[in-house]
């Protein structure tokens, strides 16, 4: 048996330190649903996410009930709908948010809480279908409710397509007003990609890639609060000390994650993709990335310190993860998430943490700019400047980065937006106010960077 | 199926009785149990064998009986802690 210590230590986990598994999310193949005929495909991708997904809700349940850890989300990642928006005859924007609406119904009627995947990738071009796809987004997103959409505008192989990237920054400001009266909500629903991957089961930037079988299971593990915990015990040791205790925490919640997924996939007979070894925090007290990096000795997170503290928690988390599961992949690595995590709240609230500071932590850590409010009035040129300056990150770290930001109509710098539940609420962030708009409108692609020639 | 449970709570008259009594009722098998007083709580750990009951009515028995008498029970599958503990 078990000695005693080690069981009162997981419970411990999971009851005082919100040990969860984040999400066990199903991704299904849309690639066969394809058809020039706008109803028959809606009828193809409704029927097939229903049947595939229909027990993907009581299975969570039950392992959840079973091992008693608690599953927080159950969700459904699809082929990026561009590729039903190209077969389609005489496609137009109002038929594409038919299918944006198809994909809200289907996962509302199998009961998970996102469907991800409403997405084009046009790193290097866009092909008609795509344009249309991206230009429906903001009505597409306003008019349902769990849908989650995504654009990959750069590749550290194919470069920035930078016209992308100026249209992004339309499509953001379009998406906010749409939804003005709930503080720009769409635009939470809303990732622009440098280096999208393809099996990542977290939302909003969720889509089930090109190279991706027909249905796989995905899981993402969290526990932002468990490694909190873990370093409380080592206050004052040196760094080595630090990166030896998170990787033994990081392992353990990554062996649990690996467990689920294997029990999930064996389940619901649908083959075990990967695990995501990622820490996502949650507005939750206790589950908070910036915590840990307090825990390190700094004040607040966002002064200085903060990348260096972020980039060893980052390593430390993959090391630790990747010899507890037989197949890791997603994002893998600490998330932060402004409005989803309680001391980063608390941190640009009191002006700690800024703009330029998180910008340089993406360099260190898994995603990038993600769940920012912004003030309503920014333009879509220096939003579109904010994800070309991502996607550069992206691109010359060879690294996902992303831009979820949120120009929040009518508010302004200090102003809080609430998006509710693990969504959580943002304080409006200042942005710099000095033009970038002649930039953005040169248009055309930034070449791929020396590190893309490795053959 | 095999599951670990964990009762954790202030000492008091009757709780091994109670859980037991609880387990016998449902047709549940005791493996192996351990017991002992940490940081003055009273703890004790069990490995136990479920022949026909479901995990969720035993779990909603268990959360009954845990909040008559002040305590903190669960019941998790045995795989939970060896695949976390053990390589």
């Amino acid at each position: 048996m078990i000695n005693p210590f080690e069981i009162l230590e997981t419970i411990n986990m999971i009851d005082k330190e919100n040990l969860d598994i984040r999400t066990i999310t199903m991704g299904i193949s849309l690639k066969n649903c394809v058809d020039p005929d706008i109803d028959r495909a809606c009828k193809k991708v409704y029927d097939k996410i229903t049947y595939y997904a229909k027990d993907l809700v009581k299975v969570g349940e039950d392992i959840e009930n079973e091992y008693g850890i608690p599953i927080i989300n159950k969700r459904i990642s699809v082929t990026p709908v561009s590729c039903l928006v190209e077969a389609l005859d005489d496609a137009t924007e109002d038929k594409c948010v038919r299918i944006a609406k198809t994909l809200d119904k289907a996962a509302k009627d199998v009961g998970v809480n996102f469907i991800g995947g409403y997405s084009a990738l046009v790193h290097k071009g866009v092909t008609p279908g795509e344009k249309l796809l991206i230009e429906s987004i903001p009505k597409a997103l306003s008019s349902t409710d769990i849908v989650c959409s995504s654009v990959n505008v750069g590749t550290t192989k194919a470069g920035i397509n930078m016209d992308a990237v100026a249209l992004m920054g339309r499509i953001i400001k379009k998406a906010a007003e749409l939804t003005a009266d709930m503080g720009g909500f769409a635009c939470a629903k809303l990732v622009v990609f440098c280096n999208a991957v393809e099996d990542n089961p977290f939302m909003a930037g969720a889509f089930l890639g090109e190279g991706e079988g027909d249905c796989v299971i995905n899981v993402g593990v969290s526990g932002p609060g468990v490694v909190k915990c873990a370093l409380e015990k080592v206050k004052g040791e040196p760094f080595g000390v630090v990166a030896e205790t998170i990787k033994k925490t990081a392992f353990k919640i990554t062996r649990m994650g690996q467990l689920v997924a294997r029990e999930a996939s064996k389940r619901l007979n649908v083959p075990f993709g990967i695990v995501d070894l990622s820490l996502a925090p949650t507005p939750a007290i206790g589950d908070s990335v910036a915590y840990i990096l307090e825990e390190m000795g700094l004040e607040q997170c966002g002064t200085h310190g903060t990348t260096a503290a972020l980039a060893l928690l980052n390593d430390a988390v993959k090391k630790g993860g990747v010899m507890a599961s037989s197949y890791v992949g997603g994002l893998s690595g600490a998330f932060i998430p402004v409005s989803e995590d309680a001391g980063m709240i608390a941190a640009a609230k009191s002006g700690t943490l800024l703009l330029e500071k998180l910008e340089a932590m993406t360099c260190v850590c898994s995603v990038g700019l993600d769940m920012i409010a912004i003030p309503g009035d920014t333009s879509a040129e220096t939003i579109s400047a904010i994800i070309a300056d991502e996607a550069a990150i992206g691109m010359v770290n060879t690294k996902t980065t992303a831009v979820r930001i949120i120009p929040a109509p009518g508010k302004k710098i200090g102003d809080v937006v609430e998006f509710g539940g693990l969504l959580g609420s943002g304080p409006v962030m200042r942005v710099n106010e000095k033009s970038s708009a002649d930039f953005i409108k040169r248009g055309g692609r930034i070449p791929a960077p020396l590190q893309a020639l490795k053959n | 199926m095999k599951a670990v449970v964990t009762v954790v709570g202030k000492d008091r008259v009757g709780i091994i009785a109670r859980v037991s009594t609880l387990f016998s009722e449902n047709n549940i098998n005791i493996l192996d149990i351990s017991q002992t007083i940490m940081q003055d709580m009273f703890t004790m750990i069990m490995l136990v064998e479920l022949k026909t009951a479901t995990v969720k009515s035993v779990n909603g028995k268990l959360n009954a009986l845990a909040e008559e008498m002040n305590l903190s029970i669960h019941l998790q599958h045995e795989d939970l802690f060896s695949s976390m503990h053990r390589i």
